[in-house]
């Protein structure tokens, strides 16, 4: 099936060719039969990339191995679960996905969009061909997703351990969503300078799918901070990685664009900012997936070793080019309609969240590439760490949430000083509390120490009144109006208004984010240190008891099946204390060792938690017969007890390169034969029975962290707030909006009336 | 001794299936890439395509220049009802937002006006 991936890769370069072609030819000539055709060469797309990833997926699942991709990044012991999602852990899957997704979503924006603002589409399909043609040429030339190798290997090399991990199923498709749908307004604002047509109406036709690529990224970039907090063994969310950046800078600029969208719908202002903002995160997201595939900066979650810099080079000093040039030459066009009619407006604090926004993507794109701009500057590569992102971006948080707590309660086109300062009377008496009872609160670290943290509480508490009594007065009046119960009137209220309401819960999100952040990374206490079993460590209010070690074991799935496979089993059963696997952790690691830890506070049991690390089979011959068995990278699987007000988060890396440890493996390479693969196993099993009767000290990592929890809910009341502000309106609304239209008529023809 | 890798290699035979799945998908994408162009070569009414589709492009944009402008409308009310903005302001703005709406409902009514005597003309002729 190899071929008909190669051959579906070809049309759809023939396909994209074509389209491009057509809808430039349409739109130019006035031919919109062309147009038309171009519009379905983007389904036609669609549909070619989804056979083409179906044939790839089916071969993962069927561990055909005459794929390079699947040999190399996947292996019969996989767990179903994760070969399913193998596909987008090698260079040429991802790239795949990256193709399949923006074909789908350029489809479902060309099918909505159909019948309107037709010059613009035309152009917009020629650019999203031209960025699926892109990336269907590197698969073609550069990353062959269905290169095959003859004859096939028995085995794969196995997924990076590292990657089997729940989230990193959604993770990828989800940051994927959100870079492919950031194209889609860049397509659009290209479509609108050149066709000349920059009104507010390519913006409302892109604006949900501007929501959704914030939305998609915001989730990828969530479920990537929690990945790395629940299993790279560092015990952090958010370390200011490359690739991490490279996420949240088309992020922040989407979001700034969320806002300043609605002043050029309501206004007609800010039409320079807009395009600029949706070029500016559509180039951004190509150059995240520039940051993961080029290999030009270091970063975990970097495809090593790339050599796909030069051609992302190429497109991105295209798209900077070409946006420069459009913006500068329809400059005249892009004039705004009105003027700022107050500086105590909400679009005024839009403007400025606009511009904390973007200084916080300019503070992370220049830490972000320094370590380039070093070397071409200096010769000498430098990079920068989290405390220099912290310097900066740590005030321009804070104003941005003192911010999203001042717009709600600020009137459109103006607001006179005297309602704004009744109307931040609640909020500001909120902040003001919530200072008084830190201050109060007895015990070290004191608020001097930790200053940057208390006006975090301080600002989040702000927005929490402000959005309350935003909510509280809606509700009120609409009960008024309507004769509603309460509850009822909230429902509604929020029903039909689902954007603004949307966008209050987004803003408490966040400032419940941004507390789990500052509590999280101001008041941890963290402890490393080595342990045998019985001994104990303090960390924080909380002593640690390293009580007793644990092992597994996992033969071959296959071989475990058989009859042999069952012997097998009977012989790691004997030894004690080891336990048959699958591993704890369910990631077909072939030998797991733990510990089991007592966790209590003032003499009280806490919790126990069973930290482990899983040694992964290499696939590699020459570590011998036992050996490939835990050649692989070891992975540390972290032990967890989660909580609303804190954390207790613990890992262990196990020692297995004691002298007696070593023997068993080096006398199982000369005496186990390759013969019977699975026996090596046997070996393992013995190790690890060793490692049970006199277990050698093991190295822990103890972290003790307030209120991580907040972070994970935060993103979550963010991603409903979205959601809510995202979805259709359907026929209630539809209903409402007649209403709307007959009243407006009479109310707007009695108003004109008395002028 | 590891296989030798080929990244686009003849196949040894021809995988039947494979090629026979790869004929229905061209035959498939020419259908649905040609449809508009198979469609244009037909004869159609007086109005050429452009010129209706451009008329209903005016029509839908100017819908949706009147729901936005329905939404401020109501943003505005939600405003006023929930202490942002003063009776003067609130009444000024109003005010404002609903002579755009007129004119924008006034521009659509012209261009539905002008479809209906589109529309009778040729029967009336």
């Amino acid at each position: 099936m190899a071929l008909l991936g190669r051959i579906c890769l070809l049309l759809a370069l023939v396909v994209c060719a074509y389209g491009i072609g057509a809808s430039i030819y349409g739109v130019r000539s006035g031919r919109l039969e062309f147009s038309d055709s171009g519009r379905r060469s983007v389904y036609a797309l669609a549909g070619i990339l989804t056979v083409a990833f179906a044939v790839l997926e089916v071969a993962f699942l069927h561990n055909d191995f005459a794929f390079n991709t699947v040999a190399d990044t996947s292996s019969r012991t996989t767990p179903t679960f994760y070969k399913a999602a193998a596909v987008w852990s090698s260079q040429e899957g991802s790239l795949l996905l990256w193709a399949w997704l923006l074909s789908l979503w350029s489809s479902l924006v060309l099918f909505v969009t159909r019948g309107r603002l037709r010059d613009v589409a035309a152009y917009a399909t020629a650019i999203l061909l031209g960025f699926g043609g892109f990336f269907i040429s590197l698969m073609v030339f550069y990353a062959q997703p269905f290169a095959t190798t003859s004859p096939a290997p028995p085995e794969g090399v196995g997924l990076d351990p590292l990657l089997r991990f729940p989230t990193m199923m959604i993770h990828p498709p989800m940051l994927y969503s959100g870079y492919t749908l950031c194209t889609i307004p860049l397509a659009f604002g290209m479509g609108a300078l050149l066709a000349r047509r920059v009104d507010a109406e390519w913006i409302r036709v892109i604006r949900k799918f501007a929501f959704a690529a914030w939305f998609f990224l915001g989730i990828g970039i969530l479920l990537g901070a929690r990945w790395s907090y629940s299993e790279l063994g560092w015990g952090g969310y958010w370390g200011w990685d490359a690739v991490e950046n490279a996420s949240l800078m088309p992020w922040l600029t989407g979001t700034a664009f969320l806002h300043s969208l609605m002043i050029q719908e309501k206004r007609g202002m800010l039409k320079v900012w807009n395009v600029s903002l949706v070029l500016a995160t559509g180039t951004l997201a190509i150059m995240g997936t520039f940051l993961v595939r080029s290999g030009v900066l270091n970063s975990i979650h970097a495809f090593g070793g790339a050599t796909l810099g030069v051609p992302f080079v190429v497109l991105i000093a295209v798209l900077i080019a070409s946006s420069i040039y459009l913006v500068v030459t329809r400059r005249d066009m892009l004039r705004s309609e009105h003027r700022l009619d107050s500086l105590v407006s909400r679009e005024a604090v839009f403007m400025g969240n606009n511009l904390v926004l973007v200084a916080l993507c300019f503070v992370i794109f220049w830490g972000t590439y320094f370590p380039l701009i070093s070397q071409a500057l200096t010769g000498q590569e430098a990079s920068v760490g989290p405390p220099w992102f912290d310097r900066y971006t740590v005030p321009l948080a804070l104003v941005l949430v003192l911010l999203s707590g001042i717009g709600p309660v600020i009137a459109w086109r103006r607001a006179t000083l005297a309602n704004a300062r009744r109307n931040f009377v609640v909020p500001a008496a909120v902040a003001l509390l919530t200072l008084i009872v830190l201050v109060l609160i007895k015990g070290p670290p004191t608020l001097a120490e930790k200053p940057f943290a208390i006006a975090m509480f301080c600002c989040a508490a702000f927005v929490f009144g402000s959005i309350g009594q935003e909510f509280f007065r809606g509700m009120r009046a609409r009960a008024a109006m309507a004769g509603e119960a309460p509850p009822v009137a909230l429902v509604a209220l929020v029903k039909r208004n689902r954007r603004r309401y949307g966008g209050y819960i987004v803003h408490i999100g966040i400032a419940v984010l941004f507390v789990g952040v500052a509590a999280s990374s101001s008041f941890q206490h963290a402890s490393e240190l080595g342990l045998s079993p019985g001994q104990s460590a303090r960390v924080g209010a909380y002593t640690i008891r390293y009580v007793r070690p644990t092992a597994s074991v996992t033969p071959d799935y296959d071989s475990a099946d058989t009859q042999g496979g069952r012997e097998l089993s009977a012989v790691i059963r004997s030894e004690p204390g080891v336990t048959l696997g699958p591993d704890t952790a369910r990631t077909g690691a072939s030998l797991s060792l733990g510990a089991v830890l007592d966790v209590t506070k003032g003499g009280h049991h806490v919790t126990t938690l069973s930290p482990s690390e899983g040694f992964y089979d290499s696939g590699d011959p020459t570590q011998g017969s036992v050996g490939h068995f835990i050649g692989g990278q070891p992975v540390s699987h972290v032990a967890l007890d989660a909580g609303v007000t804190r954390d207790v988060w613990t890992a262990i890396a196990p020692n297995i390169e004691t002298p007696q440890l070593k023997r068993i493996i080096a006398l199982g390479n000369k005496t186990l034969p390759f013969v019977h693969p699975g026996e090596g196993i046997v070996a393992i099993a013995a190790m690890a029975g060793a490692y049970m009767q006199s277990p050698p000290q093991a190295q822990f990592h103890f972290i003790v962290s307030p209120l991580v929890m907040w972070i994970w809910i935060g993103g979550l009341i963010v991603g409903g707030g979205g959601l809510i502000a995202i979805w259709p309106g359907g026929r209630a609304v539809y209903s409402l909006r007649r209403r709307v239209s007959a009243r407006s008529r009479a109310r707007a023809a009695h108003g004109l009336a008395r002028a | 001794m590891p296989a030798p890798r080929t990244a686009w290699r003849a196949p040894d035979g021809v995988d039947l299936l494979a090629a026979i799945l790869a004929v229905a998908l061209l035959g498939v994408v020419i259908l649905v890439v040609s449809a508009p162009l198979r469609a244009a070569r037909r004869p159609s009414g007086t109005e050429s395509p452009a010129q209706g589709a451009e008329a209903g492009e005016d029509r839908v944009e100017l819908e949706a220049a009147r729901e936005a402008k329905y939404r401020e409308i109501r943003d505005a009310e939600l405003d006023y009802r929930t202490g942002k903005l003063s009776e003067e302001d609130f009444a000024a703005t109003d005010g404002a937002l609903r002579a755009e709406a007129v004119e924008i409902l006034d521009r659509l009514g012209a261009l539905q006006r002008e479809a209906q005597e589109n529309s009778e003309a040729p029967r009336a002729s």
